[in-house]
C-alpha cells in the first residue's frame, strides 16, 4: 500500500467504521429466507382408525384424477369450498343441552354437523390427482377456519385469531402475557379443532354401528 | 514526453487505497448474511404450490427435508419422468423414507428427537398417490408432524 505521502488525501481513518456500521446494519435488517408452509399433524399409525361418527358430522371431500372436487359426491368449483366448509362447521345442529353450540351462526340444519367439536372434515384423493390441487384445497379449508377462529376471537377477546398466534410466537411478548394468549388460543382451538382427516377412516354411519 | 511530466506536477494526488481492504470485507460481509448454504443440490424438478394460510418454518435444525418431483432433464434419461423422491443427494424408493427419517432423527440431539418436523417439499405437479405412500410411511415411523412447504401466494395459481 504506497502512500504518496507529500499529499494530503481524504481522511480514511473513520472509513472502518463505516463498514462495520453498514456491516451491522445488513446483519440486523436480513433475515435467511425461511421456508414457510402448511403444517399438518398425520394421524398415529397404532391406532385403530375406528371411530363411529354420525354421518351427518362428516363433509367427506375429494378429489378425483382429473383434479376435480367432489363434496359429498357432488362436483364443486374450488372457490365455492371455503363457504361450504364454514357451513358445515358453523352449523351447529345439535339441540340437545350438552351438545349444543351457542357461539354458532349458522343454519342449525338437523342433516348437518352438531356442533364444530363433532364435525370432520375427510378428504381423500386420488392417486393421479396433483399435489397442486391437494395444497389448494387444503388452504381453502384452512382458510374457513381460520374465518370462523377470527370470528370468536374478535367476539370474545376483541382481536383475530391471527394476530393473537403472532403476538405469541413473537420473541418480544412478555412470559405473563403470553400465559393469557396461550390460553385463549387454546380456547379458541377448542371451539373450532382443526379436524382433517385424511387417513383412510372407518367413518361408521350410526345405523351401522348399532 | 516532456509535455506530460509537466503537467504531472501541479496533477491531483492519487486516490487512496488505504480503505479498499475495508470495501472488500464489506462486500464479503454482506454476501456472507444473505447468502445461504446449500446443503443439497436439487436433482428433482421443485417448483411449489402456492398458498395463503401459511407459517413459518422456524428453526432449522428441527427440520427433515424430503423432496419430491420429476428428476430434472438431465437424469429423465436415467430415471424417467415419473416423480421420483429424493432423500439427500440421491433418489430413493418410496420404502426408503422410513429409514431414512429415522437415520435422520437419531443424528439430531436428544432433546430435539420428539419435535422434528417433516418438511414434504413436493412439486406441485407431482400426483398424490407417492405423497399418500410417503405419509404412510411417516406414519410407520412415527413422524407425524409434517410442513407442505409452499410459497406464499394466490393458491389458485397452483392450476397452471
Amino acid at each position: 500500500m504506497g502512500r504518496t505521502r507529500e499529499n494530503p488525501e481524504v481522511h480514511a481513518g473513520s472509513m472502518a467504521d463505516i463498514a462495520f456500521l453498514l456491516l451491522i446494519f445488513f446483519l440486523v435488517t436480513t433475515t435467511i429466507q425461511t421456508d414457510v408452509g402448511l403444517d399438518r399433524k398425520l394421524p398415529s399409525d397404532d391406532v385403530i382408525n375406528h371411530i363411529n361418527v354420525n354421518e351427518r358430522n362428516v363433509l367427506r371431500i375429494s378429489l378425483n384424477k382429473n383434479d376435480e372436487l367432489f363434496v359429498e359426491d357432488r362436483v364443486l368449483k374450488i372457490d365455492e369450498l371455503k363457504r361450504l366448509a364454514v357451513a358445515f362447521l358453523d352449523n351447529g345442529g345439535a339441540t340437545e343441552n350438552q351438545l349444543r353450540c351457542d357461539y354458532c351462526k349458522g343454519a342449525r340444519d338437523p342433516k348437518s354437523s352438531d356442533n364444530p367439536q363433532k364435525a370432520i372434515i375427510s378428504l381423500s384423493s386420488d392417486r393421479d390427482a396433483s399435489y397442486g390441487t391437494y395444497v389448494q384445497v387444503q388452504d381453502r379449508l384452512a382458510l374457513a377456519y381460520r374465518e370462523l377462529r377470527n370470528r370468536e376471537a374478535q367476539r370474545l377477546f376483541g382481536q383475530d385469531f391471527t394476530v393473537m398466534e403472532e403476538k405469541f410466537y413473537a420473541a418480544e411478548t412478555k412470559e405473563t402475557e403470553k400465559a393469557t394468549l396461550k390460553a385463549n388460543i387454546e380456547r379458541i382451538r377448542e371451539m373450532f379443532p382443526l379436524n382433517i382427516t385424511e387417513a383412510e377412516l372407518n367413518v361408521q354411519s350410526q345405523k351401522l354401528a348399532q | 514526453m516532456a509535455k506530460f511530466a509537466k503537467k504531472k506536477e501541479g496533477d491531483l494526488p492519487a486516490v487512496s487505497t488505504a480503505s479498499l481492504p475495508d470495501i472488500v470485507f464489506m462486500l464479503l460481509f454482506f454476501f456472507m448474511t444473505v447468502t445461504t448454504m446449500k446443503d443439497s443440490s436439487l436433482l428433482v424438478e421443485n417448483t411449489l404450490p402456492n398458498a395463503t394460510e401459511i407459517k413459518k418454518l422456524e428453526k432449522k435444525d428441527r427440520v427433515i427435508y424430503i423432496f419430491v418431483g420429476k428428476p430434472t432433464q438431465e437424469y429423465q434419461k436415467v430415471f424417467g419422468s415419473e416423480p421420483r423422491i429424493q432423500l439427500n443427494d440421491k433418489f430413493a424408493n418410496v420404502d426408503e423414507v422410513g429409514s431414512y427419517i429415522l437415520a435422520e432423527r437419531a443424528k439430531k440431539p436428544q432433546e430435539l428427537q420428539n419435535v422434528l418436523t417433516t418438511a414434504l417439499k413436493v412439486d406441485k405437479n407431482a400426483n398424490m398417490g407417492l405423497i399418500t405412500d410417503i405419509k404412510q410411511e411417516l406414519r410407520k415411523v412415527n413422524a407425524l408432524k409434517v410442513n407442505y412447504t409452499t410459497y406464499e401466494g394466490d393458491a389458485f395459481n397452483n392450476l397452471q
